[in-house]
């Protein structure tokens, strides 16, 4: 079987941050829908801790570019409240080490309220937060908890790799009548590319590099890492096709296994812990539904079972890696 | 008529003891079901509280949400939520108010604004906060008046942290929220001096910079005046009020609880301030109600009662391919809530 060609977003030429990106959706979506507003800490003045509302006070006021105190339990659920109640809230958390404090909002209310009422009652509410290592952050800003939030039946969870997807999920997600939860990873704010011209579809995993040799798996802020584990396999003859996945649930097993039953081999890269990972699930996957096409056992390439430690040399070994993906690849030649 | 003369007339009154004759008798019908194994789940009965869901909701419109917790049945009864709907969601019916999905502890129903029936202690007091956020962002969509939402939870919720975030988003936010905080003095077994270091509620309350007062929750008359004068101050300037409702269960916690941490005597004496016997005696004493009347009561109750009982249990079980239902919204397009 030959291999697709790499899905790209139509552009309009222009490149820009993902940060920008993202301000440009929120700025859009703000534009167009007068129920959209966005809450969180520091979004207001400070500009938000990544910077990424910088500048909407001015355009938008206080009452919609809403400073909140720290209670992260108290504005997702009021999120929740308002979501209930005809807004559409961008409610962002810090970084998803702190929206453990709203874990209980989120599961029990925003996920659970659709069910329990007996589909009277959605939230169409979007949380943003940042994710990921890779700062020298230390353990309580640092960690990849996102693949905890996608086993959870209610939400939809995105994790927007390129400058396109960061400016593309908004507007869909916000069109979403179910809560959906964004993860950014905080090392891609700063990286650059195409401006896409229009909204990106929510359901498809993207394939981001043709090949036919492996299909490396990866998501967010490991995308990069990916494509240059993919370059150094290159550079030894072997073409690996690597798949973002862009929605960590629902997941897109078509996209996924195509890729697989072409290459016959898999490597899944994930920031999260090992164990109980998103990449333990995806290589379930595989192997319940694409085992006779497998030549190999499928690898993973996840973070070390540390919480993340503070000093370069240690962090760097802890997380993913393109050299450590390549050489989850290579076994699986052998 | 105002409200205030309104309230002293039979008709009013007679309306009061209706529904607080209604929710004691629902929660002995569900007794005796729950008891006999026909209905399931987690059970946590009302009864001795009646006067305070009673007074409140009879001070709420249409336009005003309500959001309550796992000893719902009052709250859910008082709203108007139908009776039958509620009834069979004891069953787990696809007729109950929440399809059968939520139980006893997540009575939900968009008609009456009710949202739920939440099961985690002090959950839904951000969800009220929300809610009056919206309302206050979209201005007046209702017809011009100013809804108000109604946060009900019990003394237990106030150790929580979720409970002071809201707060100091309500008061900070001047959101149209009436928290009505049930002091029951007890959090499970765990007594209010137990689980509270400064155990005057309504102070705590007050250091957050909002209206705040106790008020005889035994006494439907004196919650409704509260209430009233409560709703009235929401709507009219937009920021919180928290009433303190000083009441007590009269049964244990749950089905499940052996009620070892409380006297016969202490609950003798409170029995002795039983809501509804209270208001009877006052009516009886104004000439506003005779025996007659009150078995006439007492027969329309027990006969809703006795037919939602019988259509709950013949209602539809939802089919198990229906079970992922609800789980995502069908389509894809938003609908809007409450809006
Ligand atoms: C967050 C949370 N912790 C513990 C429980 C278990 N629990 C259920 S009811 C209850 C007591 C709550 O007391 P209170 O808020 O005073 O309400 P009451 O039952 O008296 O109406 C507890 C501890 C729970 N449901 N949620």
């Amino acid at each position: 079987m030959s291999a697709p060609a790499a899905t790209a977003a139509p552009t309009t030429g222009a490149t820009t941050t993902y940060r920008e990106a993202m301000r440009e959706a929120i700025r859009e979506a703000m534009r167009a829908d007068e129920r959209v507003f966005l809450m969180g800490e520091d979004v207001g003045s400070y500009g938000g801790s990544f910077a990424v509302s910088l500048g909407l006070l001015e355009e938008f006021g206080p009452d919609r570019i809403r400073d909140t105190p720290l209670s992260e339990s108290g504005f997702v659920g009021a999120g929740i409240g308002a979501a209930l109640n005809g807004m559409r809230p961008i409610v962002e958390v810090m970084t998803v080490n702190f929206s453990l404090l709203a874990l209980d909002q989120i599961l029990n209310n925003a996920a659970s309220l659709l069910h329990m009422s007996g589909g009277q009652f959605n939230v169409p509410l979007v949380i943003r937060m940042t994710t990921g290592a890779g700062r020298q952050l230390a353990a309580q800003h640092s960690h990849s908890l996102e693949g905890w939030y996608a086993s959870i039946p209610g939400l939809r969870v995105l994790a927007p790799a390129t400058v396109a997807d960061a400016r593309g999920m908004l507007a869909p997600a916000l069109a979403d009548p179910d809560p959906v939860l964004i993860f950014e990873h905080g090392s891609l704010y700063n990286s650059s590319g195409p401006l896409p011209d229009g909204p990106v579809e929510l359901e498809r995993a993207a394939v981001r590099r043709a090949g036919d040799a492996v299909t490396i798996v990866a998501y967010g802020g490991c995308v990069p890492k990916a494509l240059a584990a993919a370059d150094l396999l290159a550079a030894e003859g072997r073409s690996a096709e690597v798949v973002d996945l862009r929605s960590l649930r629902p997941l897109d097993d078509a996209t996924l296994m195509a890729s697989v039953r072409r290459t016959h081999r898999a490597v899944v890269v994930d920031e999260g812990w090992r164990t109980g990972s998103l990449a333990a699930e995806i290589s379930a996957r595989i192997t319940e539904q694409a085992f006779f096409a497998l030549d190999a056992p499928v690898e993973r390439v996840c973070t070390a079972e540390v919480p993340l430690p503070y000093p370069r040399h240690l962090e760097e070994a802890a997380l993913p890696q393109p050299d450590t993906i390549a050489a989850a690849a290579r076994r699986t030649w052998e | 008529m105002s409200l205030l003369e309104e309230r002293v007339t039979a008709t009013h009154r007679r309306q009061l003891l209706r529904t607080m004759l209604l929710i004691r008798r629902f929660e002995e019908v569900c007794a005796e079901l729950y008891s006999a194994t026909r209905i399931r789940g987690f059970l946590h009965l009302y009864v001795g509280e009646e006067a305070v869901a009673t007074g409140v909701m009879s001070t709420l419109r249409p336009e005003d949400a309500v959001v309550s917790t796992y000893r719902e049945h009052g709250h859910a009864l008082a709203r108007g939520v139908p009776v039958a709907a509620i009834m069979a969601e004891m069953f787990g019916r696809s007729t109950g108010c929440s399809r059968g999905r939520g139980g006893s502890m997540h009575l939900f129903d968009a008609g009456t604004r009710f949202l739920g029936g939440n099961a985690v202690v002090a959950g839904g007091i951000p969800l009220a906060i929300g809610l009056a956020l919206a309302d206050r962002m979209r201005g007046s969509t209702t017809g011009g008046s100013d809804p108000v939402t109604a946060c009900f939870f019990g003394d237990g919720a106030v150790a929580e942290g979720e409970f002071h975030e809201a707060m100091n988003l309500a008061a900070l936010w001047r959101l149209p929220v009436l928290f009505c905080c049930e002091n029951n003095r007890y959090a499970m077994g765990t007594a209010l001096a137990k689980e509270h270091a400064q155990t005057d509620l309504a102070l705590r309350a007050s250091s957050y910079g909002m209206t705040a007062w106790a008020v005889d929750g035994m006494d439907v008359l004196a919650v409704e005046e509260a209430a009233t004068r409560a709703t009235e101050e929401v709507r009219g300037g937009g920021a919180p009020v928290f009433l303190e409702l000083r009441t007590y269960r009269f049964r244990a916690h749950s089905m499940y609880d052996p009620d070892r941490y409380r006297t016969k005597d202490e609950i003798a004496a409170w029995r002795a301030h039983d809501p509804i016997p209270a208001l009877q005696e006052r009516m009886r004493a104004e000439d506003q109600l005779d025996d007659d009347a009150l078995a006439d009561l007492e027969k329309e109750v027990a006969d809703l009662l006795a037919e939602a009982v019988a259509t709950a249990e013949e209602g539809p079980l939802e089919p198990v391919d229906e079970l992922t239902r609800f789980v995502t919204s069908p389509g894809g397009v938003a609908a809007d809530g409450l809006a």
